[in-house]
């Protein structure tokens, strides 16, 4: 009787989840919409979607360019950004205190806290806006957004929150709003090029534009900040997504503009329950 | 006798001199617009095909988010048609991904036909 319960249940499942697929009306939950694409992945890359992996980009389905990678990985360019973002980390303001008196002086679990929404200032809250913050409210000037300091500090975070996983979960109705307005982004067609993000990083990923293999969406924001080659120093991951605008001949939005923040804010729960190995290093 | 197959061979003549030299100027017309067209097919601020498209003799490592570009003749036999894929392709695919080059204005109504002349001739 039990297992006959528990097959029915399954079947009820199975139906549901067709059901789900097929009814267009129906709003997708975040879960949803993360397991929708998951099993994108996997029906289209197949043996190739070890998708713990996709943390690492492009280099997660090109073994070649891996081993290049790795290889640079051992003497990572990023390593004076690193030294830089504890020299400022261990700078007192001038009003004494330091950005410990912000975050803590245990940051491992730091990085994994963004972004989160702010229920009362309903926004979404990243971790280069709260080291701003942090700055402004103890009369400092704050960085510029998109390289410099605010990397160099944001990778120091990111290197002591290695190995934690990605969590962010939307579940107030003004969290899911902030949610929708990333997707939304993500999926609409912009710039003189007419392209989505999802059209290189979904429905294109692994393929090549040019000699430039596409990366999967899945995992983009996990490594941010990241050192690329092209740009021969640290970027934040808006300061990426301004480059990507850019390449479609769209008008990219300003780091930390709304846009981005929910952007940012969709883009970590699709990675949810993967692995935090910022910084990253890329061509 | 002799006279009339004079005439015949004149006329002929000036037939196949006529259609020859018409011949030659379409031709040469042609070839300019192909050679045109590839530059701007080619150019990265403009058609940058080789993005997306494997061009037989455009360059090195194109990208494969579209097919080759290659017999089109027997894929497009209608130019006008190749015109339309290449200016809007959503008149042919309302999800695709590639741009519209005309209907955006990526390129000009000229540098289309020219583009279309070239790809037509791959
Ligand atoms: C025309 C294709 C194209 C479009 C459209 C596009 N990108 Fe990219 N993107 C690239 C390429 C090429 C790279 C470099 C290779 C890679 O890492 O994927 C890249 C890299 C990235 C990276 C860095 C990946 C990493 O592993 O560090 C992120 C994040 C990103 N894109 C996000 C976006 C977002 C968000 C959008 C939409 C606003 C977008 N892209 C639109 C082509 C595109
Ligand atoms: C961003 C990617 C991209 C770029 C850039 C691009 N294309 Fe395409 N093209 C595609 C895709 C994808 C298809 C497949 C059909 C579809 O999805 O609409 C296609 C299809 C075509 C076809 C139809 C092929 C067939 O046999 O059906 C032609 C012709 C073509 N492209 C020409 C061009 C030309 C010429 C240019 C440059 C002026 C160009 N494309 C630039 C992505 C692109």
């Amino acid at each position: 009787m039990k297992k006959l319960f528990k097959s029915f249940a399954l079947i009820a499942i199975s139906l549901s989840s067709v059901l789900v697929a097929t009814n267009t009306v129906h709003a997708a939950t975040p879960a949803e919409d993360t397991e929708a694409l998951r099993g994108y992945f996997q029906k289209t890359l197949g043996s190739k979607a070890n998708l713990d992996e996709f943390i690492n980009g492009t280099y997660a389905l090109n073994e070649d360019a891996r081993n290049q990678w790795q290889e640079i990985e051992e003497f990572p360019p990023y390593e004076i950004d690193l030294e830089k973002g504890a020299d400022l980390w261990a700078k007192k303001f001038k009003n004494g205190k330091s950005f410990a008196s912000c975050f803590g002086d245990d940051i491992s679990g730091t990085r994994g806290k963004y972004p989160y929404h702010d229920e009362t200032m309903d926004t979404i809250v990243t971790l280069e806006g709260d080291i701003n913050k942090c700055l402004t409210d103890n009369g400092e000037k704050p960085y510029k957004w998109k390289k410099g300091k605010i990397a160099a500090v944001s990778a120091h975070i990111a290197y002591a929150g290695r190995g934690g996983k990605i969590d962010v979960q939307p579940k107030t109705e003004k969290a899911l709003a902030w949610y929708n307005k990333g997707k939304n982004f993500f999926y609409a067609k912009r710039g003189q090029l007419n392209l989505s993000c999802a059209d290189c990083h979904v429905y294109n990923a692994n393929k090549k534009v040019r000699a430039e293999p596409l990366s999967p969406a899945l995992g983009h924001p996990s490594h941010f900040p990241v050192f690329r080659s092209k740009w021969g120093e640290l970027g934040t991951l808006h300061r990426r997504y301004g480059g990507c605008n850019k390449n479609i001949r769209a008008k990219p939005f300003k780091a930390q503009s709304d846009q981005y923040k929910s952007l940012e804010y969709f883009q970590a729960v699709m990675s949810n329950g993967l692995e935090l190995n910022g910084p990253g290093a890329r061509k | 006798m002799r006279k009339s197959f004079r005439v015949i061979t004149l006329a002929l003549s000036t037939l196949t001199l006529f259609g020859l030299v018409n011949f030659a100027t379409v031709n040469a017309g042609e070839m300019s617009a192909v050679k045109e067209g590839k530059k701007i097919a080619l150019n990265r601020k403009k058609g940058n095909c080789l993005a997306c498209h494997l061009i037989p003799d455009g360059g090195e490592q194109p990208g494969n988010i579209g097919p080759p570009l290659i017999a089109m003749k027997a894929r497009f036999p209608d130019k006008e048609v190749l015109k339309a894929q290449i200016g809007d392709p959503r008149s042919m695919n309302p999800n695709t991904i590639m741009p519209p080059f005309g209907a955006h204005g990526i390129l000009t109504a000229d540098e289309l036909e020219k583009v279309t002349e070239y790809i037509h001739s791959l």
